[in-house]
C-alpha cells in the first residue's frame, strides 16, 4: 500500500492489470485439482463431491461475499437444479449436458422470481426470507411426492455417457472430470464477472448500498441480476449431484445443506472467490476424517473448527493465508 | 432573469407535528454559487433529502430545468444531474478512491451492468475517474482503500463521486464538516470554482466560509425560507441578524 502511492508514473489503468492478471498461486491451485488423478485415485468419488460443493459456495459468494446478499436458504436453488436434472433424468432423457442446461433455466427463472423479494430487503429480514423460501420449498417437494418421491427421494434416475461415450464409472474418473471441468468453466465466467464494472458495483453494494443510489446506481436491477446468476450457479451444481449419484434427496433443498454452504463459505473466506473453494475442500475433507472417527459427533468438531476460525481468522482460512503471505513479502 | 436550474414549488413536510417544510419556494438560477444557512433544526438537510429524492415531500413539487421531478426515485435525478454529498462520509470503505470513482463514472455512462468485460477495458471511464481525482489532489493516494485515507481526503472522495456524475446541480451538505479551517478553505475555492455550467448549493455554519464564496445566500429558520439575497443584503438584514443573536428564534419558529 506504500510504495505504488509514490511510484506516480503507472498509468492507474496499467495498475489494475497487474492487479487483475493470473497470479502463480492460482495457477497453482488449478494444477493442484488434478492431483486427486494421481495421488487419490480411490477417493475421486469424495473429489467430485467436494468439487460439487465448490460450485455452490461459489454461487453463494457471488451473492453475499461480494454483493452483501446474506442467505440461508441458499439450498432451494440448488435443489430446483438437482430436482429438474433427476426429474428429466427418469422420464427417459438422461443426456447429462441438457440436464445441466434445464437445470440452470429452471433454477434460474426461479432466482429471478424470487429475486424480486430479495432486491428490497436487508440484513436480519433478508435471512428470514431466504430461511423462508428454502423452508416452503422442502415442504412443498416433501408433500408432493409424486413428482419428487417425497421423503424416499428421487429413485430411478440413468445418467447417459457424456458425449454419448464417456460413461460414468463406479471410481469417479468421469464424474470428478466432469464436475471439475464444469467448476472450472463456472469459476473463470464468475472471475471475469467480479473484475467487471458489475462486479464493481456488486461490492459498492456490499459496502455501502444505500450510497449507490446517490451515484445514480439502480441496486435493485444489480441485486436482481446477481441473485439470477448465482441461482443458476446453484441449480447446475444440483444437477451435477443428481447426475453423478443417480439420486435426489429432499436433502438437497434442505436447510442443512444452506447452514452448511454457508459455513463453508465463511471458513474460506467471503468475497474471495477461492475462499469459497477452499472452505470446501476444507469442510469436506474435515467431514469425511471426523466421521470415519465418530460418525454421530462429527458437528461438533466442524462447530469447534468454525468457532476457532472465526476468532482466529475474521476473515477466514484464505483471508489468514493471504495475511501471512503479505508479512513475509514484507508489505505492511 | 435566467431559467432557474433547479426549483422548489410550496414544499411541505411534517413528522407528527413538528414541520421541517412549510412552502418553501427556491428558485436557483444557473451557474450560481447559494449558500444555505440556518441554526440547527432549521430543515437544511431535509430539504436537500427532498430535493433529491431520499425524502418524500407531504406536498409540493420539485422541477429540475423545465422537468418535474418530484415523483422520480433518487438514481433517476441522479441520472438527470441532480448530485449531492453527504455531511457524514458515505463512502465505500473497501473499494479503493479510484474503484469508488469509476465505479460511479461507470454508472453515469450505463456500463455498469457490464460484466462480460474486465474493467480494465474500460481505459477511458478509468482515466475519467483518475482526472477528477487529481484535480482534487487525490491523484497520488487513488489505490488506498477508502477508509485508509485521511478524513479530509475522504470528504474530497465525496466530492469527486459527484462529479463523476456529471452533475448540472449539486447540493452540498456540509462538505467541509470535520475538516480544518485552512484545508476547507481549499475545499470551498476548489468547489466554487467548479465550471459555471454547474449550479451549487451548500450548507455551511462558518460564516466566513459562506460570505467569501457563496454569490447568493437562503437563510432557513423553522422549516421556512426566512430571506434570501446576496451576501450583502443578507450581512444587513436585521431579521438574520436577529436570528443569529438569537432573539427572534422562538418567534420565528411559531
Amino acid at each position: 500500500m506504500s510504495s505504488e502511492a509514490s511510484a506516480a508514473p503507472v498509468r492507474p489503468v496499467q495498475y489494475l492489470q497487474a492487479q487483475l492478471r493470473w497470479q502463480w498461486s492460482e495457477i497453482a491451485f488449478w494444477l493442484a485439482t488434478l492431483l486427486p488423478f494421481v495421488l487419490a485415485p480411490s477417493y475421486l468419488v469424495l473429489a467430485s463431491q467436494i468439487s460439487i460443493t465448490a460450485l455452490f459456495v461459489l454461487s453463494l459468494d457471488l451473492i453475499l461475499g461480494f454483493s452483501g446478499i446474506v442467505s440461508l436458504g441458499h439450498a432451494a436453488y440448488f435443489g430446483i437444479g438437482a430436482y429438474t436434472a433427476g426429474l428429466i433424468s427418469k422420464s427417459g432423457w438422461g443426456e447429462p449436458l441438457t440436464g445441466l442446461l434445464a437445470a440452470a433455466v429452471v433454477a434460474g427463472l426461479f432466482g429471478y422470481a424470487t429475486s424480486f423479494i430479495i432486491a428490497r430487503f436487508r440484513h436480519l429480514a433478508l435471512i428470514m426470507i431466504t430461511l423462508g423460501i428454502g423452508l416452503v420449498l422442502q415442504e412443498a417437494a416433501n408433500s408432493a411426492g409424486w413428482l419428487t418421491g417425497g421423503f424416499d427421494g428421487l429413485q430411478g434416475i440413468h445418467t447417459w455417457p457424456l458425449f454419448g461415450k464417456i460413461r460414468f464409472d463406479l471410481y469417479g474418473y468421469t464424474a470428478y472430470s466432469y464436475a471439475l471441468a464444469g467448476l472450472f468453466l463456472i469459476f473463470l465466467i464468475a472471475r471475469r464477472l467480479i473484475h467487471s464494472p458489475f462486479g464493481l458495483a456488486l461490492r459498492g453494494i456490499r459496502e455501502n448500498g444505500l450510497r449507490m443510489p446517490a451515484i445514480g446506481a439502480s441496486t435493485h436491477t444489480h441485486i436482481r441480476t446477481i441473485y439470477t446468476i448465482a441461482a443458476i450457479i446453484a441449480g447446475i451444481a444440483g444437477a451435477m449431484l443428481a447426475e453423478t449419484t443417480e439420486t435426489v434427496s429432499l436433502e438437497a433443498l434442505g436447510f442443512q445443506r444452506s447452514a452448511d454452504v454457508l459455513v463453508m463459505l465463511i471458513l474460506g473466506g467471503t468475497g474471495r472467490l477461492y475462499g469459497g473453494l477452499i472452505g470446501a475442500v476444507v469442510y469436506m475433507v474435515a467431514r469425511d476424517q471426523f466421521s470415519g472417527l465418530n460418525p454421530q459427533y462429527w458437528y461438533f468438531w466442524i462447530g469447534l473448527l468454525l468457532i476457532a476460525v472465526v476468532m482466529l481468522l475474521p476473515n477466514g482460512i484464505l483471508g489468514g493465508l493471504s495475511h501471512f503471505a503479505r508479512r513475509i513479502r514484507g508489505a505492511p | 432573469m435566467s431559467e432557474s436550474a433547479l426549483a422548489a414549488r410550496g414544499l411541505n413536510k411534517s413528522f407528527g407535528s413538528l414541520v421541517v417544510a412549510a412552502d418553501i419556494e427556491l428558485n436557483l438560477p444557473q451557474g450560481v454559487r447559494y449558500a444555505l444557512i440556518g441554526p440547527n433544526g432549521a430543515g437544511k438537510t431535509t430539504l436537500i433529502n427532498m430535493m433529491t429524492g431520499m425524502l418524500r415531500p407531504d406536498g409540493g413539487r420539485i422541477l429540475l430545468g423545465d422537468e418535474d421531478i418530484t415523483a422520480l426515485a433518487p438514481e433517476q435525478r441522479v441520472r438527470l444531474g441532480l448530485v449531492r454529498t453527504f455531511q457524514i462520509n458515505a463512502l465505500f470503505p473497501h473499494l479503493t478512491a479510484l474503484e469508488s470513482v469509476t465505479l460511479a463514472v461507470c454508472e453515469r455512462r450505463k456500463v455498469a451492468s457490464n460484466w462480460w468485460r474486465q474493467i480494465t477495458a474500460y481505459s477511458s471511464e478509468i482515466d475519467e475517474a483518475y482526472d477528477i481525482l487529481a484535480t482534487l489532489t487525490l491523484g497520488p493516494v487513488c489505490h488506498r482503500l477508502t477508509r485508509e485515507l485521511a478524513y479530509g481526503q475522504q470528504r474530497l472522495l465525496e466530492i469527486a463521486l459527484a462529479l463523476a456524475a456529471r452533475p448540472k446541480v449539486l447540493l452540498l451538505d456540509e462538505p467541509a464538516a470535520g475538516v480544518p479551517r485552512e484545508e476547507s478553505r481549499e475545499l470551498f475555492a476548489a468547489i466554487t470554482g467548479l465550471s459555471r455550467d454547474i449550479t451549487v448549493l451548500f450548507i455551511e455554519h462558518d460564516m466566513d466560509l459562506v460570505f467569501r464564496f457563496a454569490s447568493r445566500i437562503i437563510v432557513m429558520v423553522g422549516g421556512r425560507v426566512l430571506v434570501e439575497g446576496t451576501p450583502a443584503e443578507i450581512a444587513a438584514d436585521p431579521r438574520v441578524r436577529a436570528v443569529y443573536l438569537g432573539k427572534a428564534r422562538h418567534e420565528a419558529v411559531s
